[in-house]
């Protein structure tokens, strides 16, 4: 296990220098139009100092901090999700042949390979689910492939959970499991930045700048952000049976209740980092010798998702609504064999109804229990017959 | 976590589709039409019974079409219903036109698993086209089963699809097949109901068959429910299901049904698997 | 060769009777054919006959004065035709053709309705076996208007 070393602010500056001297693109948290994105940054000045976040269901806001710190906000409006398979990818283009055929070009991803700084640990570990959906079965998702490879993740310990967070629940954060090159944890007095190697190219990166040996008060104020995060953490999902629960759940009462509420407006599955779902969409022009096939970001909440030619199989928002809990908290498990949920919150935050699906869960447990205790017969009305 | 993914050779793209050309159309009823096509780069395709490909029509779109053909080999066979734009598009597809194929993918109809014993085929309308290359391969290795029962029905006699096959199946290998329409103009002599109705006095025994069964997803809920009656286990029935695909691969997530994948774990699954499913609406 | 006696109690319809109850039955049987192309029985005659089919086949019809006989229903060996004697008025509601050679026996409507009076379990046993005949036919007919293989939702 290679030492920790300190690194400070004009480290990270020369950090940041460096992967663009190689060619990198670098993508880190930047505060853009009231909200933090991830974003190609210029430089150290780019990133979000003394910026601070608000979080609640239905509820964004940033406000400032009182200090200096970089990364005191939680879950930035959009995960490293779009920067690693954006929302239209062109596959590859087509044009007519002469002799009544076609010729096909593959689609190449823009050039510069990226390295994403600042990834929160409930990010970082949606990104090893995407790893997982996308790379790790018979067939490849190549064009994601060719952007993962030359990656370079630098991953940031959180500090600041905001409401909405629950990763401790999905065992993803504070802390930064593994599979980052580099991982951060931001200290202050002074501002100085605590840096792991993760991977040998990270280490390859830390050797180049000017650092010192982390000290045992530096270990600890790391440990205390940890603890302070856990501690602070905004909700709790009880991961207990889940699978179980969503699938025995089918019918249960709640699922009407939630689509009640629910918009299927799909916020909720562009900003969750792990969902996956795309169409695949024919472009062509007016002369039609041209054909491009482009994978879009798709949504199981739009009612077109599950078409079939006579109509669509989940027509009700119900139905649309169970298809997303159930996969993201059960069938995804069976499917992958992880949890499909990191505990980002995203999905509660920029739920325009405010739908909190920690409390979905509760809901369907408690119905589910209740249900348990009660027999199936139909209430006997008085005998006297109404109209 | 991608540790390995830069050692491992550059993985195929399973987006990119292989041009086939079109050698020849047959006009099956007046919405269905069978295109016979070839490899532009001579690589034949093969495939199971059962498998199906992402059919691409040039600057139209791409849908998940059956194979229909022989799996024994000769040239590549889809039949396919005019039902929206990429079908209208294929369905209308000339002598030499050039067609993307990706595939074949999916589970298959493993008609193997009926040996030693008789094998009862249920085919409803189009779902008689994705059982074709499982009676091809049926009639090929007719001494392998015992009893061979082809029930199959069809909206009325013009819909009735592969008339010749049904005929040499009948003469020349053995195959039982009884037709019945669900509707019949006065002309029609031959059986009129749905074809559920022909699985309980169909001539095989239920403990030693397999049974395979395609068509409208409720009309094999009834036949998958007509064969448990008459003893068929669960276990020995195989059903082909359907749901939106985009990309066959297992990648864009629209072929879900709970945990099933289908166009990976299926689309053909055995009923015991199937039934609790097929019980939740909107699933 | 076998007799009505011996046969009948084998048939799917009358699974589960016992001997006394089917010695009732058997009492009101008769061995007939109908040639290929005859008619067994037409819409608004008097109905008092139930045929148990042990060959040929049988074609449900309505008669349309445009179109001729339209099948409804094709039915055959192991399966039982009519049930208008059951309830009144005990009129035939199609007209049955036989489309091949058919072998049944015919059960006497009048008689067996006379010994169900008599014999409520024998009553209860032959109800039960027709609703469940009519209830398949029913389903039949009803996924049939489904029009399941039509091509337009």
């Amino acid at each position: 296990m290679p030492e920790s070393v300190i690194l400070d602010p004009d480290g990270l500056q020369s950090l940041i220098e460096r992967l663009q001297a190689r060619g990198y693109r670098t993508i880190a948290p930047t505060v853009r139009r009231g909200a933090v994105v991830l974003a190609d940054i210029a430089g150290l000045a780019d990133l979000p100092r003394g910026v601070g976040d608000e979080q609640a269901p239905a509820h964004y806001r940033l406000r400032p901090t009182e200090d200096e710190r970089l990364f005191a906000f939680a879950a930035p409006a959009q995960s490293a999700k779009a920067v690693l398979f954006p929302p239209d990818e062109l596959l590859w283009s087509g044009r007519r042949t002469p002799e009544g055929g076609f010729s096909i070009e593959p689609g190449e991803p823009d050039g510069a390979p990226i390295a994403l700084i600042g990834l929160r640990g409930c990010d970082l570990a949606a990104i090893a689910i995407h790893d997982r959906v996308l790379l790790g079965r018979a067939s490849v998702d190549t064009h994601y492939a060719q952007r993962r490879r030359d990656a370079i993740l630098i991953a940031v310990t959180c500090g600041t959970p905001a409401s909405t967070c629950f990763c401790s629940s999905m065992g993803t954060g504070p802390k930064p499991g593994s599979g980052a090159d580099l991982t951060l944890t931001e200290l202050v007095d002074p501002h100085r930045f605590l840096a792991e190697a993760g991977t040998p190219r990270g280490e390859e990166l830390l050797a180049a700048l000017s650092s010192r040996p982390a000290g045992p008060e530096d270990s600890d104020a790391a440990e205390a952000v940890v603890a302070a995060a856990v501690a602070a953490m905004g909700r709790a999902l009880d991961t207990e049976g889940l699978p179980e629960l969503l699938s025995a759940g089918a019918e249960s009462p709640h699922w009407s209740d939630v689509a009640a509420r629910c918009l299927a407006c799909s916020n909720c599955t562009s900003v969750c980092p792990t969902c996956f779902c795309t169409s695949i969409e024919d472009v062509s022009d007016l002369t039609g010798e041209l054909d491009e096939r482009h994978r879009v970001w798709d949504s199981c909440f739009s009612r077109e998702y599950s078409r079939l030619h006579s109509g669509s199989v989940r027509t009700s928002v119900a139905s649309r609504y169970r298809q997303w809990l159930t996969h993201k908290l059960g069938t995804w498990s069976a499917q992958f064999g992880t949890a499909g949920c990191v505990g980002c919150g995203r999905c509660i935050t920029w739920c325009p109804a405010g739908i909190d699906l920690t409390e979905e869960v509760a809901s369907l447990r408690e119905l589910a229990a209740a249900a348990a205790g009660r027999s199936d017969t139909v209430p006997t009305d008085s005998d006297v017959l109404e109209d | 976590m991608t540790a390995g993914l830069a050692e491992r050779a550059a993985p195929v793209d399973p987006m990119l589709p292989r041009r086939f050309h079109v050698v020849d159309t047959h006009l099956e009823t007046r919405d269905t039409v069978t295109l016979s096509l070839v490899p532009e780069d001579g690589v034949d395709l093969a495939f199971a019974a059962g498998q199906f490909t992402m059919m691409h029509a040039f600057g139209v779109g791409e849908v998940p079409i059956s194979i229909s053909g022989d799996p024994a080999g000769g040239v590549l066979k889809h039949t396919i219903r005019d039902v929206g734009a990429v079908t209208h598009a294929l369905v209308r597809a000339p002598r030499g036109a050039v067609v993307g194929v990706r595939g074949p993918y999916g589970t298959g109809w493993e008609v193997e698993r009926g040996a030693g014993g008789d094998v009862v085929v249920v085919a409803g309308g189009i779902g008689l086209a994705p059982l074709r290359p499982a009676l091809l391969q049926l009639a090929a290795h007719r001494s392998e089963y015992k009893r061979v029962v082809l029930l199959y029905g069809a909206r009325s006699p013009e819909d009735i699809l592969f008339g010749d096959d049904l005929d040499l199946w009948v003469r020349e290998h053995d195959i039982d097949v009884a037709v019945t329409v669900d509707y019949g103009p006065p002309s029609w002599t031959g059986r009129v109901g749905l074809v559920t109705t022909l699985v309980a006095r169909a001539g095989f025994d239920p403990h030693t068959c397999q049974a395979l069964v395609c068509g409208p997803e409720v009309m094999m809920r009834y036949a998958a429910t007509a064969l448990v009656d008459r003893g068929v286990p669960p276990g020995r029935i195989r059903l082909s299901m359907e749901r939106n695909m985009k990309c066959g691969v297992g990648l864009c997530g629209h072929c879900q049904m709970r945990e099933l994948i289908l166009c990976v774990d299926g689309p053909v699954f055995d009923y015991d698997q199937l039934a609790p499913l097929m019980d939740i609406r909107e699933l | 060769m076998r007799t009505i006696a011996e046969y009948l109690p084998e048939h799917p319809f009358f699974d589960g009777l016992d001997a006394p109850t089917m010695d009732l039955v058997v009492g009101c049987a008769r061995n007939v054919h109908f040639d290929e192309g005859s008619t067994i029985f037409r819409t608004g005659e008097p109905a008092e006959t139930f045929y148990v089919v042990r060959r040929g086949d049988i074609a449900l019809e309505v008669h349309d004065p445009n179109r001729g006989g339209l099948t409804v229903a094709s039915l055959g060996p192991g399966e039982v035709v009519g049930w208008s004697w059951l309830v009144p008025p005990y009129r035939w509601m199609f007209d049955a053709r036989a489309t091949s050679l058919v072998r049944a026996v015919a059960l006497d409507g009048a008689c067996l309705r006379g010994k169900c009076a008599d014999d409520p379990v024998l009553g209860y046993a032959l109800m039960q076996r027709v609703a469940q005949v009519m209830y398949g036919r029913l389903q039949d007919a009803r996924v049939r208007l489904l029009d399941l293989y039509g091509s337009q939702p």
